[in-house]
């Protein structure tokens, strides 16, 4: 399908508002200086909003001999994306402004960073998926060692970056083997290739490197190493971004490039991300006992989390990515609510990373200690907060496919886990403060109360919503 | 004795093996692990071209320019992240990087 230039460049639109937009925001923060942090702030924000809108609303096509997709799998991602980056870039602002140190360049990396998980998300063949990935890993390296003074925020940057350039190197290996063995870069070649000759060993060793270097980047276990080292070291309003907005992508990654390209393979790739979605969700419940830091904690509950959601992405089918969908939405929201909470606290202006710090919470920020609260019961899945919706979604899903076993695995897991949110409400609320908290900053409790309220009770009404555009986003990939 | 695809594919195996244990297995210094990252995405192409030849198809090479393009912007990124890492902690040793760990 051909199309002319100008519908071509209104089909990608949300990326080319991005896109100009990261190029404006840095000319206005080279010329203007620190000073027009602000400005550049507000910018991006419009940018990151104004690509929401175009995302949602703009036309649906493919691009660029199939290297582009723009289907409604992709506009939902992008809208959920473009939302949580917006919120990103204002939690930073505020951490920038407290902290004193007001960087341009933080609206420029994660608008850049936000235009490569676009990309993702719409990734049509091996190239565009590469360059995605490098785009939005290389903006997420530098974020994550933004705090040039603070050892552990370098630290946290250099093992994120030495992990991420193999996992890169893994992924791209995995990428030639597949296009040797397949004869293809694009996704629908590829498929056809795998129905005219089946799945040879070239492609299946490929395409397992290709899995290995994608679950790299959403934190799936055997390869979560970086998980909790960045999440701890990096800046709160960073990690709030990197645990968010990513791993959507990475997600609706898999699923266009295995559903699209390696349909065909689905036996074989089903095995690999169920090994994956196992040890992810084991790794994720027991590592989390241990932890004395709350940032380290919920990198272990997020690992678990993804586990949950390659559920859905391996049982193949439409329900399962539909699941995948709504559940990965609702872990995000959920998560940028906690990562506020954790940007309101602070004692004698240095911030609470330690879950004994969290102590008596109860008595002198009674907002956000319920704030904790109801995202911990959301995140472990107690009903009728949001995280309960989007376990049974996925869990259901994965029984419908037959997989019970590993589902009931998960609940096991998810049981496990649910002892280190409820020892942290429990800190919160039973125990004795140790020393008053300061005030917290306004747009970080705001958003921790919008997420907190949106868990419960606002998911009622908006489950419905949520549910029918994933479904029609999972209906656009013509699985069954 | 032709030289065939087998052949470029081995090399780049063997290139991209001895890249990924120079990441695990060296315990000095960063710099060596960077110098490891080159040679790992380095292998790969060998791989594309290969297959491009092989397969008479230029995607093979138009992703082997896309590589090597992506490779120095990673170098830069990684050297950058480095250079802040040696201002906080005066030194670039593996085993330094270890002040968070669980």
């Amino acid at each position: 399908m051909m199309t002319d230039l100008s519908s071509a460049l209104m089909i990608c639109l949300p990326e080319l508002i991005l896109a100009v937009g990261a190029m404006l925001v840095l000319m206005l923060g080279a010329f203007g200086g620190e000073r027009s942090t602000g400005a550049a702030t507000m910018f991006s924000g419009a940018a990151l909003i104004a690509g929401a809108f175009a995302a949602a609303l703009g036309p649906h096509g493919t691009l660029f001999a199939g290297a582009f997709h723009m289907d409604q799998l992709a506009a939902y991602s992008k809208v959920a994306i473009y939302v949580a980056s917006a919120f990103a870039v204002v939690m930073g602002y505020g951490w920038m402004n407290r902290s004193n140190e007001r960087k341009f360049e933080y609206p420029v990396l994660i608008l850049l960073a936000t235009l490569g998980m676009s990309m993702m998300v719409s990734a049509g063949d091996l190239i565009s998926l590469y360059i995605s990935i490098e785009l939005q890993s290389l903006a997420l390296y530098i974020l994550a060692a933004f705090q040039r003074d603070d050892a552990r925020a370098s630290e946290a940057g250099l093992k994120y970056f030495v992990l991420g350039a193999l996992s890169s190197g893994i992924l791209l290996y995995g990428i030639s083997l597949v296009y040797g063995f397949a004869g293809s870069m694009g996704f629908t070649q590829i498929a056809h290739a795998i129905a005219a000759g089946g799945a040879n060993h070239g492609v299946v060793f490929g395409l397992v490197f290709l899995i290995c270097g994608v679950a790299f980047k959403a934190s799936a276990a055997p390869f979560h190493m970086w998980t909790p080292d960045v999440y701890e070291g990096a800046p709160t309003p960073v990690v709030a971004f990197v645990a968010a907005a990513p791993k959507l992508a990475a997600m609706v990654l898999f699923v266009r490039t295995l559903s699209m390209g390696f349909f065909g393979a689905h036996e074989q790739w089903a095995q690999v991300l169920l090994v994956i979605a196992v040890i992810s969700f084991v790794v994720g419940a027991f590592g989390g006992l241990m932890q004395r830091d709350v940032k380290r904690l919920l990198a272990y509950s997020s690992i678990a989390n993804i586990g949950y959601a390659l559920l859905g992405i391996a049982a193949g089918t439409q329900l399962g990515v539909q699941a995948m969908l709504v559940f990965m939405v609702l872990y995000m929201i959920d998560v940028t609510g906690f990562f506020a909470c954790l940007l309101a606290l602070a004692r004698n202006g240095r911030p609470i990373t330690q879950i004994s710090d969290l102590s008596g919470l109860k008595g002198s920020k009674p907002g956000i200690a319920l704030a904790i609260t109801a995202l911990s019961l959301s995140v472990l899945g107690m009903p009728p907060f949001s995280g309960f919706w989007a376990k049974f979604y996925v869990f259901k899903s994965a029984f419908d496919a037959g997989l019970w076993q590993i589902a009931i695995a998960g609940l096991v897991a998810s049981v496990v886990a649910a002892f280190y949110y409820l020892r942290m409400i429990k800190i919160m609320w039973f125990d004795a403060s140790p020393a008053p908290v300061d005030g917290s900053p306004s747009e970080a409790r705001w958003i921790a109360f919008a997420c907190a309220l949106f868990s419960f009770p606002v998911v009622l009404i908006a489950l419905h919503f949520l549910d029918q555009s994933a479904g029609l986003a999972a209906a656009s990939l013509g699985l069954h | 004795m032709t030289i065939g695809l087998a052949h470029y594919l081995a090399v780049a195996a063997i290139l991209f093996t001895i890249g990924v244990f120079g990441i695990f297995v060296n315990r000095k210094n960063v710099i060596v692990i960077l110098m490891s990252i080159e040679m790992i995405l380095l292998s790969v192409n060998i791989n594309f071209v290969a297959f491009s030849a092989y397969l008479h198809n230029i995607q093979g090479q138009i992703i082997a320019l896309f590589v090597l393009t992506v490779a120095a912007a990673e170098a830069a990124v990684g050297l950058a992240i480095l250079v802040t890492f040696f201002r906080n902690r005066g030194d670039i040793a593996v085993d330094d990087a270890s002040m968070m760990k669980g």
